[in-house]
């Protein structure tokens, strides 16, 4: 018998129970999702979480004194720590405009979500 | 913004007041992602569907920094709006008037949360502005109270600025938030207590302990059952309530379940030509939501403007039933399609929500009282009630 993760599925307002049961590092069965979606996403959940994470960085002289940003795509969920040390070090100066590269943190662009 | 944007492309005169000093209201600091799924159909954080919005402003005369401190009716056509901004205090006339003020958090006092009056104590809200506006953390060990999502958002943001969120206290026995908000505590580790309660604060000059008690099925504190938890701040995110003062002050009538006005289905208050949209209507799970309330609401404003009124032969009262705790809007025409907003009371697996005068029956899987019902009614159906429809929640079968 693995190990079995249980999750209430986000995928959608179904808010399926799934459980994922795992065993050595390999995913042997999934219950209780009702869409391939849901089977999809729990499975990555298990083997692969990836969130996409949002900070803000210090705008010297802008309009707000920050200017908000996150990473153009989910990255993985052991790396987070490691992205937010990497991001305390950044400043920016102003102008900056919504969508421009702020930085790049192991090939996923960091893109601001405001005006500065 | 989305209310002065559709009433200029039906081609209203507009003029847009903020007390801000930025456009957005709180979208500007809710840096987190999830916003526009439905409105844009691309996921967004709040800055980025602010600034949709901000770029169809154009043609819509916007002032910031404005405070309107009156609202004077002086007839169902003749109304003025009373401001200040930089420029001075202003008297502005105008035919009708969308307000989406918002809402405003419950604070620690409202809550019954006694002890020390000490630094340390935040609202969610004005937590989130330090962090994600000023870039100031306002404490490094947590206690948040409240599970909905504003709540669960913060325990996510303090955790990955690098502050120790020590626990989520919940009063009810269920979390307040949507699903995918309730990940978060897993995603830090973080203990949630359902069915507990903060009383207590206790320091010299700031935060040093927090008091929290179990409470039974009665939310009665049960005795015996106190502990401490040490941290240096305390943050509330125990709800939110329409902001609806102004309103009131010109006899707006107010539902007790939503805090917010009494409105028909073009979201017109029981003042004529006074709409309402977003926070201030109801307490919403969705900007998405806030954004069609508002563009529903500049529908009415031109029809009121075009008609001298919104005209209507009856008006059908919706009525709250089992397991229903709260809707909008409150009086049906059957002239049109109409969105019900509502929340149930508690939650329920395997229910059907029944209109039984109109022999609508519509299965959901769960409901929950975090998680909005928006259901359509169509014209058609509506118009099959005599005087009422009531909106009720029952288990299946």
């Amino acid at each position: 018998m693995g190990k079995v993760y249980r999750f209430t599925c986000i995928v959608c307002p179904l808010s399926c129970t799934i459980e994922v049961e795992v065993e050595n590092g390999k995913v042997k069965d999934v219950k209780g999702y009702t869409c391939p979606r849901g089977k999809e996403w729990a499975i990555k959940e298990v083997t692969n979480p990836r969130r996409v994470v949002m900070s803000v960085i210090p705008v010297e002289g802008g309009k707000l004194p920050t200017v908000s940003v996150k990473t153009e795509k989910p990255v993985p969920k052991d790396k987070i720590p490691e992205l937010m040390k990497f991001l305390a070090g950044i400043k920016v100066k102003p102008p900056v405009k919504v969508g421009d590269v702020i930085a790049e943190f192991e090939g996923v662009r960091i893109v601001a979500t405001r005006d500065a | 913004m989305a209310a002065a944007i559709r009433a200029k492309e039906l081609g209203l005169k507009v003029l847009l007041l903020d007390d801000n000093d930025y456009l957005g209201g709180i979208l500007p600091q809710c840096i987190h992602p999830g916003f526009g799924i439905h409105y844009f159909k691309e996921e967004l954080t709040g800055p980025e569907f602010a600034y949709r919005l901000m770029n169809k402003l154009d043609g819509v005369e916007v002032k910031t920094s404005a405070r309107v401190l009156e609202i004077i009716n002086y007839s169902d056509l003749e109304k003025f709006v009373v401001f200040t901004s930089p420029q001075g205090v202003q008297k502005v006339p105008t035919k009708t008037i969308i307000y989406a003020a918002g809402a405003r958090e419950r604070h620690a006092f409202e809550i019954g949360i006694v002890g020390d009056r000490v630094a340390g104590i935040y609202t969610a809200g004005e937590a989130q502005t330090l962090m994600d506006i000023y870039g100031i953390m306002p404490g490094k060990e947590i206690v948040i109270v409240g599970s909905g999502d504003v709540g669960l958002i913060m325990a996510r943001r303090f955790s990955l600025e690098g502050a120790k969120v020590k626990a989520v206290i919940e009063l009810m026995p269920y979390p307040g938030g949507l699903a995918r908000n309730i990940m978060i505590l897993k995603d830090f580790n973080i203990p949630l207590y359902l069915s507990h309660k903060v009383v207590e604060v206790r320091g010299k000059g700031r935060v040093e302990k927090i008091k929290v008690v179990k409470v039974d099925e009665n939310l009665r504190e049960i005795p015996g059952t106190e502990f401490w938890i040490e941290a240096d701040t305390l943050v509330i995110s125990a709800g939110l309530i329409p902001n609806v003062k102004l309103l009131t002050e010109i006899g707006v009538v107010i539902d007790p379940s939503t805090g917010g006005p009494i409105v028909n289905d073009r979201l017109e208050t029981s003042v004529p030509g006074i709409f309402v949209a977003g926070n201030a209507l109801l307490i919403n799970d969705l900007v998405d939501y806030v954004a069609e309330q508002g563009e529903l609401a500049a529908e009415g404003a031109r029809e009121f403007i075009e008609n001298g009124g919104i005209p209507s032969r009856r008006w059908i009262r919706l009525v709250k039933g089992e397991n229903v705790r709260l809707l909008a809007p409150h009086y049906l025409s059957g002239e049109r399609d109409v969105w019900i907003y509502a929340r149930v009371r508690r939650p329920m697996e395997d229910v059907v929500v029944e209109f039984p005068e109109i022999g609508k029956k519509i299965k959901l899987p769960v409901v929950k009282p975090a998680e909005m019902l928006r259901i359509k009614l169509k014209a058609e159906e509506i118009s099959k009630a005599e005087d009422k429809i009531t909106m009720r929640v029952v288990k299946h079968g």
